[in-house]
C-alpha cells in the first residue's frame, strides 16, 4: 500500500499524520498562511520575482523555471486566464504526485492559490490521471474544504480576489501528460499535442492564456512564499534548488518514495536508501528519472542527482523516478518493455513518431527472439535519428532516448543475442 | 433512452463547471459508462446528442483512451501493471498465473460475466509492484495468493 516517504522534508514531512489531510490539520501547521501573505502583503510581480529568484524548476519533467513560465501570463486584457496543474502522473517510475494529493492536497492547492494570485488567473483545472480515484476524491474534498472555508470562490482573504478550482479527471492516454496533449483533452478531444507557437501563456485552455505547472511544483510554492528565496536556495546544488521526491522501484530492498535534495547522489539513493539490491546482487543498470530517461550502467551511479550532472552523463533528472535493474537482467527484454509501451502510446498523430515507435519495437522483439542481425543495432539508431527533435512534441523523443541509452552502454547484451540466436539471460524478468 | 435521468442530471452538473460545454465531455462518458458498464453505440449517441456532437466525434474520444469501453466487459474488469518496473518485479508471471487461474487469456472474459482481465500500461504505484486494479481500486504489493484471494473475492 501506499506509504508515506522513508525520507522526508518540508513537503511530505506531516504526511504521517492524517489530520494533514484536513483543512483544520493543515491550518494547524501553518497551512494557508503563506498564501494570505502573498494576497494580503505581496503585488502579484513580487510574487513571480519571488519564485524566479528561488530558481524552482518545474518537477513534472522538463525541468523549466517555474517564475519565468508564470511571467508569460498576460497581464493586460479581459479574457479569462487559467492554471492547469497537471497531475496526469503517468511517466513510468514515476508516483510521487500521487501521495501529494492524497496525502497533501491542502499543500498543493495553496500553491495554486499563490500561483492564481501571482499570475492573475481566474480558475484552475486539476487534470488528474483517470486511474487516480483516489487521489482524485481526496483533492475534491480538499477543494470543498477550501470553499466552505472562503479559501476558494470569491473575496478571498478580503482582497476582492477570486478563484475557483475544477478537478478534472482523465480517461487513460500517457501524451495527456504532455501539456498540450493534456488542453485538448481538458477541452472533451482526442489528446493530441498541439503545434507550439502558440506558447499556452497565449493560447492555453479553451483558448485562454493558462499557465500549466505539475503538482509537486505548486507544493514547494508556500514553502518559498513562507521561508523566502534564500532559504529554498540553499537546500539542494546551486543550480538545482530544493528538494524533489524520488520514486525508488525495481531490484531494491526497499522501493517507495524518499524525499531528499536534488543533487543527492544516485548511488547513495540507491544503496543507502534504498538499501540495494536483495540477496547480495549487483547492480547492472538504473533508470534515473522516469523511462523516458536513459539509462546509466551501475559504474555510473556516483552522480548527483540534478540536471547539470546528469546531462553529463547523456541522461536527465525527468520526473526523478529511479528504476533499478539487478544484474540477472536482460537489456533486449528491458527495450522490449520500453519499446511496447511508447508504441502502445503514440497518439499517432505524426508520422516519425506513430511508424518510428512501431519499428523499434519490432526490431528489439526480433533480436530478443534470437532472430535480429548485427545490422539491426544500427538500424534501431538509425530509426531514433529519424525520430529525434522531428515531432510536433518531445514524445517521439522519449521513445527514442532510452533506446539509444540501451544501445550506449549495453550494446554487447545486444550482439549477444544476435551471435546466440536466443536470449542469453534465462534468469532475468519474464516477458 | 439509455441514459438515466440521475446521470443526465449529472452530465449536467459536469457541463456546468467548464467555460465550454466539450470540456465536460470525458467526466460525461465517465458518468454513462458507471451507470451502463460500457459506452454502447446507444448511449454514445445520445452523448453526443448532449453535446452538440456528431456520434463519430465522441466515438473518436472514446476509442482513444483507455478506460473507455465500447464493447461489454465482465462485471468487473481488473488490470495488472506490466509496464518495466513492475515486471522486473514479477508482475508478467503474476497475469499468467491469473490467466490459469480464470481459465482465460488477457482480454478476454470469464465465461461467467463475472471478471474481464486485461494488462495495463504503468499506473503509478511503481513502488509497490506487482499490482492490479480492480475498477477504480489498486491493490499494492501482490504476491499470487494474495492475488488469486482478491479475485476469488469479486462477485
Amino acid at each position: 500500500m501506499l506509504t508515506v516517504p522513508y525520507t522526508t522534508g518540508y513537503l511530505t514531512e506531516h504526511f504521517a499524520d492524517d489530520a494533514f489531510t484536513t483543512l483544520a490539520g493543515y491550518r494547524a501547521r501553518g497551512g494557508y498562511e503563506a498564501a494570505k501573505k502573498a494576497v494580503t502583503e505581496m503585488a502579484p510581480a513580487d510574487v513571480i520575482a519571488l519564485v524566479k529568484d528561488s530558481g524552482l524548476q518545474g518537477r513534472g519533467g522538463a525541468g523549466f523555471s517555474t517564475g519565468l513560465k508564470w511571467s508569460f501570463m498576460p497581464t493586460e486584457g479581459d479574457a479569462p486566464k487559467y492554471l492547469v496543474c497537471n497531475a496526469d502522473e503517468s511517466e513510468p517510475g514515476s508516483f510521487k504526485d500521487r501521495i501529494l494529493l492524497e496525502r497533501g492536497a491542502h499543500q498543493m492547492l495553496e500553491g495554486i492559490l499563490i500561483a492564481a494570485w501571482a499570475t492573475g488567473a481566474d480558475a484552475t483545472f486539476v487534470y488528474v490521471r483517470g486511474e487516480y480515484a483516489f487521489p482524485a476524491e481526496q483533492l475534491s474534498r480538499a477543494v470543498a474544504e477550501a470553499y466552505e472555508a472562503g479559501l476558494l470562490g470569491e473575496n478571498i482573504f478580503g482582497k476582492g480576489f477570486e478563484h475557483d478550482v475544477i478537478v478534472h479527471r482523465g480517461a487513460g492516454a500517457y501524451i495527456c501528460g504532455e501539456e498540450t496533449g493534456l488542453l485538448e483533452s481538458l477541452e472533451g478531444k482526442k489528446g493530441q499535442p498541439r503545434k507550439k507557437p502558440p506558447f499556452p501563456a497565449q493560447f492555453g485552455a479553451f483558448g485562454m492564456p493558462t499557465t500549466v505547472n505539475n503538482v509537486e511544483t505548486f507544493s514547494h510554492v508556500p514553502h518559498i512564499v513562507r521561508n523566502g528565496a534564500e532559504w529554498f536556495k540553499g537546500i539542494g546544488t546551486e543550480k538545482s534548488p530544493g528538494n524533489t521526491v524520488f520514486g525508488v522501484s525495481g531490484h531494491v530492498v526497499r522501493p517507495g518514495l524518499y524525499e531528499l535534495p536534488l543533487g543527492t547522489p544516485l548511488d547513495e539513493i540507491v544503496f543507502e536508501h534504498a538499501q540495494g539490491v536483495p540477496d547480495g546482487r549487483k547492480v547492472k543498470g538504473v533508470i534515473p528519472g522516469g523511462m523516458s530517461m536513459p539509462i546509466l550502467p551501475a559504474g555510473m551511479l556516483d552522480v548527483p542527482m540534478a540536471n547539470e550532472h546528469l546531462r553529463e552523463r547523456k541522461t536527465m533528472l525527468g520526473t526523478g523516478g529511479i528504476m533499478v535493474m539487478d544484474e540477472r537482467t536482460c537489456m533486449v527484454r528491458t527495450a522490449c518493455v520500453i519499446t511496447y509501451f511508447f508504441r502502445d502510446e503514440s497518439c499517432g498523430q505524426c508520422t516519425q513518431c506513430r511508424e518510428g515507435t512501431g519499428w523499434l519495437n519490432k526490431i528489439v522483439e526480433r533480436i530478443e527472439r534470437g532472430a535480429g542481425s548485427e545490422s539491426d543495432l544500427d538500424l534501431l539508431l538509425d530509426v531514433c535519428g529519424k525520430m529525434e527533435a522531428k515531432t510536433i512534441c518531445a514524445f517521439a523523443d522519449a521513445a527514442a532516448w532510452p533506446v539509444q541509452g540501451l544501445l550506449r552502454h549495453f550494446r554487447e547484451d545486444f550482439e549477444e543475442h544476435v551471435r546466440q540466436k536466443k536470449c542469453p539471460f534465462p534468469e532475468s524478468f519474464e516477458l | 433512452m439509455v441514459i438515466s435521468q440521475e446521470a443526465r442530471a449529472a452530465i449536467d452538473g459536469e457541463i456546468a463547471r467548464y467555460p465550454r460545454k466539450r470540456g465536460a465531455l470525458l467526466p460525461a462518458l465517465h458518468v454513462v459508462q458507471n451507470e451502463l458498464g460500457h459506452l454502447s453505440p446507444e448511449a454514445t449517441r445520445e452523448v453526443a446528442e448532449i453535446f452538440e456532437l456528431e456520434p463519430v466525434e465522441v466515438m473518436e474520444v472514446i476509442s482513444f483512451y483507455n478506460m473507455f469501453h465500447a464493447k461489454p466487459g465482465g462485471r468487473h474488469h481488473v488490470y495488472v501493471c506490466t509496464n518495466l518496473p513492475c515486471s522486473l518485479r514479477g508482475a508478467r508471471d503474476l497475469l499468467r498465473s491469473l490467466e490459469a487461474h480464470l481459465g482465460i487469456e488477457a482480454g478476454e472474459t470469464t465465461s461467467d460475466g463475472r471478471i474481464t482481465l486485461g494488462h495495463e500500461e504503468c499506473l503509478g504505484a511503481c513502488g509497490y509492484a506487482p499490482m492490479l486494479r480492480v475498477g477504480e481500486t489498486y491493490h499494492e504489493d501482490l504476491d499470487e495468493t494474495r492475488a488469486k484471494e482478491i479475485l476469488d473475492a469479486l462477485e
